[in-house]
């Protein structure tokens, strides 16, 4: 019994035109001639920065007040970092019970920026910052001491402003 | 030969050889800014201005990266592959014809390295399909799967392709009657009717074409680019290679790109012919700036060419193996055949008449 060949392939659903090549390859020609002379997407980026949203977490900092740190070294965000960078040693003040950290160091090769540390800062002490350009050379560069890490509290308005309104 | 006939044909050979390594090194760097462009990026803009230098970077990379030779490859044919696939694509630049002869202190010098050879496009296309052998033996001496399966791929294809291609000029050589580049360059001067230039492209388009097809399939380029094959072979042939001998290799691709675009010029576009401009009464007089303008026609008509085949090959993608092998035989080696019994038939007629 002869069989009957059933073709169910794509080329049975091309017209002539489109079985030829040509005239579809030139239509493909004509839609890359047509994107060359589109815009470019590409941010030329030394020269032209990103500026991240205030949402964004980028390197830790510390927030600097007119009378110094709002640090009490309590030792919670060195507690909860889970890639255990931080490491804080606590002094006392002049003043009665109070306490400032007198070593405070973020190892910014073991940082993950999950921002526990800022989530977890009772006082608002520690806040993740727009910054992502983390260079070192060696890695002792890498451990941020207090002079570092010491940010105005004025270049911080916008974190701190989305850290009211959404930190709940 | 005299002492000044030397030292004109070593000056020849250094000029060539300089056009093909510099431009092929300017057509790596095209390929990509045009590549970026056609994905609306920016494309390499650090290296020298917009990028110019970007290629000899590129260079002094791939210079001092280490020589890896696998363990159970075989040494010398490893090496000799890559020497094989550029000594033949510079070899074939012998060929051309840069522009007419012009005359220096009563000198005639003819602008090509190899003047007036009348087996011009035989010799043409014996040295064009030993690229092959480059190929094919840079993927069995590597001993790796990837490498040898991109050979064979390769041997086949062009093997395919040569047929077409050797056949869609059998109906140009035909009507021009001569195998000499030189003279073929030469009968395409002047116009038909004043305003159309005597470019064989009008005489032959089909064979135009189909030349145009198979010098895709034999450069490897997308849509042909099936020894290499990125996402199926890693690299292709070249996967065992590294540091000078890829250098080699990607030298020969791009300098082969360069070669199929000055060949297309020159057989169908009217070779280093400026139409009119050539025969103002003023580059009559002046025959190096006659030669000067020849060469920047050349030029000009080989960019956009290469610059055709860049655009093609980030538009269209891969063809799969057996599509590939239906279109070499079953579509590209009937239709140069009807091209070459219809030229004849057509030629004969007149010729009869």
């Amino acid at each position: 019994m002869a069989t009957k060949t059933v073709r169910t392939g794509e080329a049975e659903r091309l017209s002539f035109w489109e079985k030829l090549y040509i005239p579809e390859i030139a239509k493909g020609l004509g839609l890359t001639l047509k994107q060359m002379f589109q815009p470019k997407f590409t941010r030329e980026y030394p020269e032209e920065k990103y500026i991240p949203a205030a949402s964004y977490r980028g390197r830790p900092v510390l927030v600097q007040e007119d009378y110094g740190e709002r640090c009490v070294a309590c030792g919670l965000c060195s507690r909860v970092c889970p890639a255990i960078a931080i490491e804080v040693q606590a002094a006392e003040t002049e003043k009665e019970k109070e306490r400032y950290p007198v070593k405070f160091e973020i190892n910014m090769l073991r940082c993950i920026f999950c921002g526990y540390c800022e989530e977890v800062c009772p006082e608002e002490a520690i806040v993740m910052s727009r910054d992502y350009e983390l260079v070192f050379e060696h890695p002792e560069d890498a451990i941020f001491g207090k002079d570092r890490l010491l940010v105005p509290v004025s270049q911080l308005q916008d974190r701190l402003e989305f850290l009211r309104q959404y930190k709940g | 030969m005299l002492l000044i006939d030397v030292v004109i044909l070593v000056v020849k050979i250094i000029v060539v050889l300089h056009i093909f390594l510099i431009g092929a090194a300017y057509v790596v760097l095209f390929e990509r800014k045009v590549s970026a462009w056609i994905q609306n990026r920016v494309g390499p803009n650090r290296t020298g201005w917009r990028g110019s230098l970007q290629s000899f970077a590129d260079v002094l990379k791939l210079v001092m990266k280490e020589d890896i030779v696998p363990a159970q490859a075989d040494y010398g044919f490893h090496l000799l592959a890559p020497i094989i696939s550029i000594a033949i694509a510079i070899a074939v630049w012998a060929v051309i014809p840069f522009a007419d002869a012009f005359t220096i202190g009563g000198k005639v010098i003819v602008p090509t390295v190899a003047p007036n050879l009348n087996v011009g496009l035989l010799l043409l296309f014996a040295l064009s399909s030993l690229g092959v052998y480059g190929i094919t033996l840079a993927g069995w001496a590597s001993n790796s799967k990837y490498s040898l399966l991109g050979g064979l791929r390769s041997s086949a294809q062009m093997i395919s392709y040569e047929l077409s291609m050797g056949l869609s000029l059998v109906g140009m050589m035909l009507y021009m009657g001569t195998l000499n580049i030189t003279e073929i360059v030469q009968a395409q001067g002047g116009s038909w009717l004043g305003f159309i230039p005597r470019w064989n492209i009008f005489v032959q388009p089909l064979g135009f074409l189909i030349f145009l097809v198979a010098a895709f399939a034999e450069t490897n380029r997308a849509p042909f680019d099936l020894a290499e094959a990125e996402p199926e072979l890693v690299g292709g042939f070249h996967t065992e290679y590294t540091g000078l001998k890829f250098g080699l290799f990607f030298l020969a691709e791009y300098g082969n790109v360069i070669l199929m675009s000055a060949l297309m010029a020159t057989l169908f576009f009217g070779g280093y012919h400026f139409p009119d401009v050539e025969n103002w009464a003023f580059f009559k007089q002046h025959d190096v700036l006659r030669a000067l303008l020849q060469f920047g026609a050349l030029f000009i008509k080989t960019v956009a060419l290469v610059f055709f085949f860049i655009w093609v090959r980030w538009s269209i993608p891969r063809f799969r193996y057996d599509q590939l092998m239906n279109l070499g035989w079953r579509v590209m080696f009937p239709l140069a055949l009807a091209n070459v019994v219809i030229t004849a038939i057509v030629v004969s007629v007149i010729q009869s008449h």
